[in-house]
């Protein structure tokens, strides 16, 4: 559905993004994933062809961004960040200038406006102003917006920027049931979110692509080192003599005392690549008499696959 | 041309759901209908003094003494007016951030670009509009020469396609309405009063001067004729300003 290729923007010597090359297949949901500034609003900027590339390029459905615009934007739903709306219009007014203004026919456009108000939940506020409605509402109206005219690629930027929790649940559901039927790019600092709406995720950081993979494979690929959490009850030096016995077996590669509370101390201990030693751990504390309380290891989340490899690239 | 249809759509509907149009269509007509009295008492007080003073009445008719007058206090009117009604039409859309949105659909800018300036020349059309019942009352109860009437109305709706022409490039160019406005405001003064210095300047000069003056331009068709030169004039500074707001527009997304 859409391959970039070498895409590269500048802005005069900064750089927005250097030389990104990715494939989106048809029907994925997409995650783009990087801290503030790295340059996901301006790649999908040049996707939507509000932006011309400085060199590089890339394809939509076939057709160049920059030689066959107008079949690009024609196959686009653009959710811009920040979701601007004419505040002064009401929702099916608003609706139905953008159907007029993307091109949708008389015949069809009554039925396109119905069907985008039925698929983002605005059954009840059509005539409303729309400058009056709650974020999440706007936002709703932002998506409608998109999906107008059937667009087969829906791009949103940061689509749940400034909702609270529960719209923010209630508008990933709607991205993730767009999902089956469209290709959806989105973009997101928030990782939980990229993890549950999206099939993969492409992680750029200062304008470079740092990682394309699924949720799952990242996790897998990044967890070459494990981390073991082990917390003793903290009382007179069992901490400090519990320290002594860790950094002597073998395989434990750094030790991080965490804050003392409850009554309770805790290290986390990185391990060699590979290696399994909680048995081992487990077995030496307690042959010394010292009171285990827990032992468990430690999953690598996505956020900090994320800032692994951002903090990777920086140094 | 659906396209183009609906941004003027959504265009004239914001300036007539909003106040804006009301404010200033009214104002304006406020404002010439306080000039087409006073321009006509005094015209009335003159004709009272020419049944004692003969030779007064022989300069006296209604287009030299109202209609002219009239039309120029109403020009003058319509370079503060204008600039008001321009300004938004893409400055306001830059500000919000939806003129981004805009220009991703499958819009031609041409569309964007002629929606809007149709928009506001529609609004400026009903405005000029009800100034005609003026000289339906000066018809009523005197017979003024149609022709002048007719031509000094053409020369005012020319003049005003190119203040909004203008009034929607500098629109395009900032995100902001103040800034707009008076940059078109400063600039069509210019060129209303650059004839000024017309005769002050050296020959060759001094021509190509009052050849760019919107006023003198203005002049023949209040007198009733119609010159292809001055019409010439209007369009091109008209089609001028509409072609670099298009331009603007190409170089704020880069694509052709």
């Amino acid at each position: 559905m859409i391959q970039v290729e070498n895409l590269t923007k500048r802005y005069g010597a900064t750089i927005g993004v250097t030389n990104l090359d990715f494939r989106v297949e048809k029907g994925e949901v997409l995650g783009f994933l990087g801290p503030n500034g790295a340059g996901k609003t301006t790649t999908m900027k040049m996707l939507t062809c509000y932006l011309s590339p400085t060199s590089g390029t890339a394809k939509v459905c076939g057709f160049d961004i920059l030689d066959q615009s107008m079949e690009v934007r024609k196959r686009i739903g653009y959710l811009p960040e920040r979701n601007p709306l004419y505040g002064d219009m009401t929702v099916h007014g608003y609706l139905d200038f953008v159907a007029r203004v993307k091109g949708v026919k008389p015949s069809a456009r009554r039925g396109e406006i119905d069907r985008a108000i039925e698929r983002c939940g605005l059954e009840e506020v059509p005539r409303r102003t729309i400058g009056k409605l709650s974020k999440g509402y706007q936002q709703r109206v932002g998506i409608a917006q998109a999906t107008l005219n059937d667009p087969e690629i829906l791009i949103l930027d940061e689509p749940t920027l400034g909702l609270d929790p529960k719209q923010i649940i209630d508008i990933r559901r709607l991205i993730r049931n767009l999902g089956g039927e469209k290709t959806v790019i989105l973009s997101s600092h928030i990782l939980p979110e990229v993890s549950q709406v999206c099939n993969r995720v492409i992680i750029i950081n200062r304008g470079e692509l740092v990682a394309a993979d699924t949720p799952e494979n990242l996790r897998s690929r990044l967890a070459t080192s494990s981390i073991v959490r082990v917390a003793l009850r903290d009382e007179g030096d069992v901490l400090a003599r519990a320290e002594r016995i860790l950094a002597k077996i073998d395989g434990v590669v750094a030790i991080r005392e965490k804050p003392r509370e409850h009554g309770m101390g805790a290290f986390m201990v990185d391990c060699a690549p590979a290696r399994d030693i909680r048995e081992e751990i487990a077995r030496s504390l307690v042959a010394e008499g010292l009171p285990l309380l827990e032992l468990h290891r430690e999953e690598l989340s996505l956020e900090e696959i994320f800032l692994q490899l951002v903090t990777e690239e920086v140094s | 041309m659906g396209q183009l249809a609906a941004i003027y759509r959504k265009e004239l509907q914001h300036y007539f759901q909003s106040m804006t149009a009301y404010v200033m269509i009214g104002g304006f007509l406020a404002l010439s209908g306080y000039f087409f009295f006073s321009v006509f008492r005094y015209y009335n007080y003159l004709s009272y003094q020419a049944g004692r003073q003969p030779y007064i009445g022989e300069t006296l008719n209604l287009i030299e003494g109202v209609m002219r007058p009239l039309m120029g206090n109403m020009s003058v009117v319509l370079l503060f007016v204008l600039p008001l009604l321009t300004m938004r039409l893409f400055a306001e859309e830059k500000k919000q951030g939806t003129f981004e949105l805009l220009l991703t659909y499958p819009l031609s800018d041409f569309a964007a670009v002629m929606g809007k300036y149709l928009a506001a020349l529609t609004v400026f059309a009903v405005m000029i509009a009800g100034t005609l019942l003026y000289p339906a009352m000066l018809a009523i109860f005197s017979n003024p020469e149609p022709g002048p009437v007719v031509t000094s109305y053409l020369g005012l709706f020319l003049m005003g396609t190119s203040f909004i022409a203008m009034g929607i490039f500098f629109s395009s160019l900032t995100t902001s309405q103040i800034v707009a406005g008076a940059a078109t405001f400063g600039v069509s003064l210019f060129f209303l009063v650059i004839g000024w210095a017309a005769p002050f300047a050296g020959p060759t000069v001094g021509k190509i001067i009052a050849q760019s003056s919107l006023l003198d331009h203005y002049d023949s068709f209040s007198k009733g004729v119609i010159s292809l030169p001055d019409v010439t004039y209007y369009v091109f500074l008209t089609a001028f300003f509409l072609f670099m707001t298009l331009r603007s527009l190409e170089s704020s997304h880069g694509r052709s």
